[in-house]
């Protein structure tokens, strides 16, 4: 099916013409064109998750050869590349798995400016699915950078007390990441003579020229994913943003610098990345071992799930320089099942934060008297962030562990030390959360979950618990890419 | 065949998703229905699968399911294999689950989430057959951490304790802490071997028995390495010493639980790993002496702590810990036999007293300190009799096999007897054998104490209870410190109490319906015969043919071939029995009131007896505080002084100034910074684009 990449990429712009033709033509404000802004955006969403579904579905797990691709000529001598391969086409699909939940999640919480909040996440959402199919790497700049442009707007506009501060935060970092990048971009093109990815995988950089290429596209990724000590623009613009941002922010932007790693660093600077792995291994386990136990002693039930964020990225970090199969796939598999997980407790939060507008941990407690059924979804999730067996949480975390194992046994033993932390962190908060008396008065009329918020995580379980127990439907599209990647990271180390 | 195995771990499962999902919808008593009615089919089947594995000649099989995790050569699956060892671990894990599921009818009649709780038990039902079916380290760490989140969930049952959820926490974490050591192993064995799979290792280790490994920056002997990390695990779950304060605390779950979970099941799944492991263990001399010195130590502490504690559960608490000892130590001597022997025989009797303490719990009105005990034979005549049962069972009475007699006794003594003798055989050459042999029989001595000491404290001598039940009199008030707080927390609530035996009205003691019964008389069958009727075939002359290969002797290890021991070797521990037994009787019988008197002095030696050797002060004064302090310190110092303050704060600062001075600062101008930031993005690209030329 030719063009589907791009028929995806673009098809929230299609609700974004429907929105703004509404903004245009009724009253804003008028309760009636809110709720048809609403219905547009929501089936706009589904469309795209059901062509994405389409693409996995017609994804070719046996070769590691991009797909789908297309190319024509665009201006000033660029070219328009698209494509996927078992690296990318996950991401696609959890992005627009993610979207429909974030428009339901949004149904009633935002109340001011409503069509241009939608407008705005439509928008992301083909700007971020352009992040993952992009085959050329200034379109793939491009798609990286405007993308900052919705998410901080959506921080700005429709977030908490301090979101100006948050928004500043997260725009400061990440800008300063790309402008980096961006020289290190052009550098190469002027080297190579090419901006196309596959080309550009294939060229060979000399080892001294990939120690320079490394540090830029690092500093950019490093902040995206955000690894330590570069993380602390996360806990802000998580508390800041609304329910529905945090569940993007988490669940996608953050693996934009993971699938970075993946996609330029070490195939196209595997001498420097094999350099850098010592420095990349350290901050991962800090990571991991840091903000973990900062995450025990938050307040703030989104704080804290901010900062889990980080030490998990810590493992996808940590596996992706492992340079093996089993370091890659977790990578891999970890980056996806914390965008469902991570989204998941977002959306948690975000259900009690819609009924009591706080997200202090000591204002609740004993919610599982009025609150059974939400008590054990948001049991799923905490399992599952801790890393459960049986919860998809776990399959990313033994495996990159494992595969820094073979690099460097002190890293996995640090990093190992990660799966008390989160037990300690998680279950403190669950238990301060859920559990116990019900002693605040005003928490004695809360209600369980509606119907809309079971529809919303109905999905998420399933997913947290297929993936959890069969965690071969991932393996088994990433697989041959992941092999190729590794085989030519091998070659070209010498490992 | 292999469709009876898959039905037989699957079932509870079923049970537990029904009674979960739908149990509001459907009732309680359809919920308990078809737990339990699955649980009894999965138990049924679990004992065709023994008898066939016993008599029928079954041979060994594993059948594989589905695919788990494969990434290369770490090839994970589904499956469930059926060997000597597993075939002993379904009887023993579905028989209890069963009865306790039965037992919980009665127990838990006025407990408001019925169908809460009996999902919970076949949940950890299903955890415990993944676990021991299990082909490769991943499906047992599954099994492995699914009945650890199972305990999780039945410790902090109610939710409303806060003690009960500080319990759940304490065990998940400290579990944890084992499970640190289980990955690292299983990591170590997988880049040595480049397989997970069991099957796969096995016939490898002997060529490797030599070998060396790098780990953490030292060279170690990677069988050793290997497996002393992976009994980091086992001592975790199996509350061995250093990572056993949980399982005291865990005594805050509901009374089944603690009969099912942490005395008979769960908790033993360290020494199965370990027996499960003996190709492995074999080859490693230096961490089987590692398990049997741990095993030893935990062995004399769990007892002596055990000595002085009040509260009935506690005491049978501390008493399943020392027991795992011996099981440990046995193995670690190499007679993994007998440490599966004692597993075996101790499941009936533990399980028994666990549900026989809980029948009296219930009889008592959810009263737990045994000092408001006394004199309960004849309100519960049932309850007594079998609790004689499973303390002769545990204490070991018996008649050895001295001066031509033939042994003979209840469960507990075939078994106990089998590990301190393999303990004596492997001490002639293994000092550290010889050690756990000598703390074998002293602490077979202690055990008789502390089983006796329970035994007449709750049902012999004068009633302490029906008079004044709220004020925490005389009667223990001649103990303790810190106990009347931990008296109220210790109490298992139970919905409307007060409707249910109102104050004052009708608080006698009653005997516990007959649902509760009918297990303990089950159980009371096995801890009675278990011993000498499986004997022969777990550690005695059919001992080759009944394991068929599950278990391994290294060449060198001769542990369970016959030995003749000297006599007093063979009669010490019936000796320190019976010593136990004597002081007990003096102690709480014939000068009823000593014990308390004793323990209101307080000397140093009880009190550090009684607060359990410090553990709990010594690890919240050291890692809990030390994990907050950095926490704080990375937080308040780290994130927000230095890293925040030396840059976006201190950028920030700087543009604040400049934007305050332009009165621009304000929130609807975010719209301005990103436009700014689109437009900086675009001049960048164009210029560059400009000036590189193409």
């Amino acid at each position: 099916m030719p063009g589907i990449l791009s028929l995806i990429t673009f098809s929230p712009l299609i609700g974004v013409a429907g929105i703004l033709a509404l903004l245009l033509l009724g009253q804003p404000e008028d309760a009636r064109t809110v709720n048809r802004a609403k219905w547009i955006a929501l089936l706009t969403t589904l469309a795209t998750l059901a062509l994405s579904v389409l693409l996995v579905v017609q994804f070719d797990p046996t070769t590691a050869d991009f797909q789908f691709v297309e190319e024509r000529p665009w201006f000033a001598g660029l070219h328009y590349r698209m494509g996927v391969d078992g690296i990318s086409v996950l991401f696609v699909l959890l992005t627009a798995f993610l979207m429909p939940l974030c428009i339901a999640a949004s149904w009633n919480s935002i109340q001011t400016r409503v069509l241009e909040y939608l407008a705005a996440f439509l928008m992301l959402e083909t700007l971020v699915i352009g992040v993952f199919c992009a085959l050329d790497i200034v379109l793939f700049y491009l798609f990286f950078e405007f993308g900052l442009a919705p998410m901080f707007l959506i921080i700005g506009v429709w977030g908490g007390q301090r979101r100006v501060y948050a928004a500043f935060k997260f725009f400061l970092y990440t800008l300063l990441g790309s402008v980096l990048m961006l020289a290190a971009i052009l550098a190469m093109i002027n080297i190579s003579g090419t901006a196309s990815v596959p080309e550009l995988m294939a060229y060979g950089f000399a080892p001294e020229i990939q120690t320079w290429l490394w540090l830029a596209f690092f500093a950019s990724f490093a902040v995206k994913m955000p690894m330590w000590p570069v993380h602390t623009w996360l806990p802000d613009a998580h508390v800041e943003a609304p329910t529905a941002g945090s569940v993007i922010l988490a669940g996608i932007l953050l693996k934009m610098g993971g699938y970075g790693f993946m996609r330029f660093s070490l195939p196209m600077f595997p001498n420097a990345s094999e350099m850098f792995t010592p420095l990349v291994f350290a901050l991962s386990v800090i990571a991991v071992v840091y903000t973990s136990l900062v995450a025990f002693r938050q307040l703030d039930i989104k704080k804290l799930i901010a900062y889990s964020s980080v030490a998990h990225m810590g493992f996808v970090t940590m596996g992706i320089f492992s340079g093996n199969a089993q370091g890659e796939q977790g990578a891999l598999y970890q980056m996806i099942s914390h965008g469902v997980i991570a989204g998941a407790l977002f959306l948690c939060v975000g259900v009690i934060y819609d009924r009591m507008h706080t997200r202090e941990i000591a204002f609740y407690g004993g919610l599982v008297n009025r609150m059974p059924w939400y008590a054990a979804v948001f049991l799923v999730f905490t399992m599952g962030n801790v890393g459960l067996p049986g919860t998809s949480g776990f399959p990313g975390e033994v495996l990159t562990m494992t595969g820094a194992y073979q690099v460097s046994t002190w890293t996995a033993i640090v990093a190992a030390s990660g799966v008390i932390l989160s037990a300690v962190y998680m279950l403190t908060m669950y238990r301060n959360v859920v559990f116990g008396e019900m002693t605040n008065p005003k928490l004695m009329t809360i209600n369980d979950l509606e119907f809309r918020e079971v529809m919303i995580f109905a999905p998420l379980i399933v997913s947290t618990l297929v993936l959890g127990f069969y965690p071969a439907a991932i393996f088994d599209i990433t697989q041959t890419s992941v092999d190729h990647l590794v085989a030519t990271y091998r070659a070209a180390t010498g490992g | 065949m292999e469709t009876l195995v898959t039905v037989l771990v699957f079932a509870p499962i079923v049970g537990a998703a029904i009674a979960g999902l739908f149990g509001r919808r459907i009732g309680d008593v359809p919920s308990m229905a078809v737990t339990t009615g699955l649980l009894l089919l999965s138990c049924a089947l679990s004992w065709t699968v023994f008898v066939q594995w016993t008599w029928g000649g079954l041979e060994p099989f594993t059948h594989t399911l589905m695919r788990f995790i494969h990434v290369g050569d770490f090839q994970s699956n589904w499956a469930i294999r059926i060997d000597g060892l597993s075939a002993v671990m379904l009887i023993v894990v579905t028989t209890v689950s069963a009865l306790v599921h039965l037992y919980s009818w009665g127990y838990m009649t006025d407990d408001p989430s019925k169908p809460r709780f009996f999902a919970y038990l076949s949940l950890f039902t299903f955890a415990m057959l993944a676990l021991v079916t299990a082909a490769d380290f991943m499906q047992l760490f599954l099994g492995w951490e699914g009945v650890g989140l199972a305990s999780y969930l039945l410790i902090g049952f109610w939710f409303h304790k806060d003690t009960a959820n500080a319990a759940a926490i304490k065990a998940f974490v400290v579990n944890r802490v084992g499970d640190f050591g289980f990955v690292l192993g299983v990591m170590t064995v997988f880049w040595a071997f480049g397989t997970i799979q069991f099957a796969e290792i096995f016939p490898l280790v002997a060529a490797n028995a030599d070998r060396t490994w790098e780990f953490a920056g030292q060279n170690w002997r990677l069988m050793d390495l290997a497996c002393a990390l992976l009994f980091v695990g086992a001592m975790g779950k199996s509350a061995q010493f250093f990572l056993h304060t949980w399982l005291p605390d865990a005594m805050e779950g509901p009374t089944p639980v603690s009969a099912l979970i942490h005395a008979a099941t769960m908790v033993t799944a360290g020494v199965y790993m370990v027996c499960l492991l003996s190709p492995m263990f074999e080859y490693a001399p230096v961490a089987k002496n590692i398990v049997t010195l741990i095993g030893a130590v935990t062995a004399l502490f769990a007892a002596t702590v055990g000595l002085t504690q009040n509260d009935i559960k506690r005491v049978i608490a501390y008493s399943t810990c020392s027991q795992l000892g011996y099981m440990f130590f046995a193995a670690g001597v190499g007679a993994y036999q007998a440490a599966m022997f004692h597993l075996f025989t101790h499941a009936f009797f533990k399980a028994l007293l666990f549900l026989g303490a809980g029948s009296v719990i219930h009889g008592m009105h959810h009263e737990q300190d045994m000092r408001r005990y006394g004199a309960l034979a004849k309100a519960l005549p049932v309850t007594y009799a079998v609790m004689m049962i499973g303390t002769i069972a545990i204490t070991g009475l018996g008649v050895p096999p001295v001066f031509g007699l033939e042994p003979l006794g209840f469960a507990g003594f075939y078994s106990k007897e089998s590990i301190i003798h393999a303990a004596f055989s492997a001490g002639a050459e293994n000092g550290i054998a010889y050690f756990a042999f000598v703390i074998g029989v002293l602490v077979a001595g202690l055990t008789s104490f502390y089983s006796w000491r329970l035994a007449f404290f709750t049902f012999n001598g004068h009633a302490r209870w029906g008079h004044d039940d709220h004020a925490h009199g005389e009667a223990h008030n001649a103990n303790d410190h810190a106990s009347a707080a931990q008296l109220e927390t210790h109490d298992e609530p139970v919905a409307h109490a007060d409707d249910a035996h109102g104050h004052g009205q009708d608080h006698k003691p009653h005997e516990s319906p007959w649902i509760m019964l009918v297990p303990l008389l089950v159980l009371s069958v096995g801890a009675i015969f278990a011993g000498g009727f499986f004997e022969g075939s777990f550690i005695g002359h059919h001992q080759e043919e009944f394991w068929r290969g599950a278990i391994f002797n290294g060449p060198d290890n001769h542990v369970m071939e016959h030995h003749e021991a000297p006599v007093w070797a063979v009669l010490a521990p019936l000796v320190a029995a019976i010593i136990g037994l004597g002081v007990a009787a003096y102690m709480y019988l014939w000068k009823e009131g000593l014990g308390a008197r004793l323990a209101a002095r307080g000397g140093p030696l009880y009190t550090f007896f009684y607060n359990k050797w410090f553990f709990d002060e010594l690890y919240q004064a050291t890692f809990v505080r030390l994990a907050k302090l950095l926490g704080d310190l990375f937080w308040k110092g780290g994130d927000q002084k230095i890293i925040d303050g030396l840059g976006p704060d201190g950028v920030s600062a700087v543009s604040y100034e400049v934007g305050r001075r332009a009165g621009k600062l304000q929130s609807g101008y975010v719209y301005h910074y990103a436009f700014v930031m689109l437009l900086g993005v675009a001049g960048i690209l164009s210029y560059a684009l400009w000036a590189w030329g193409r």
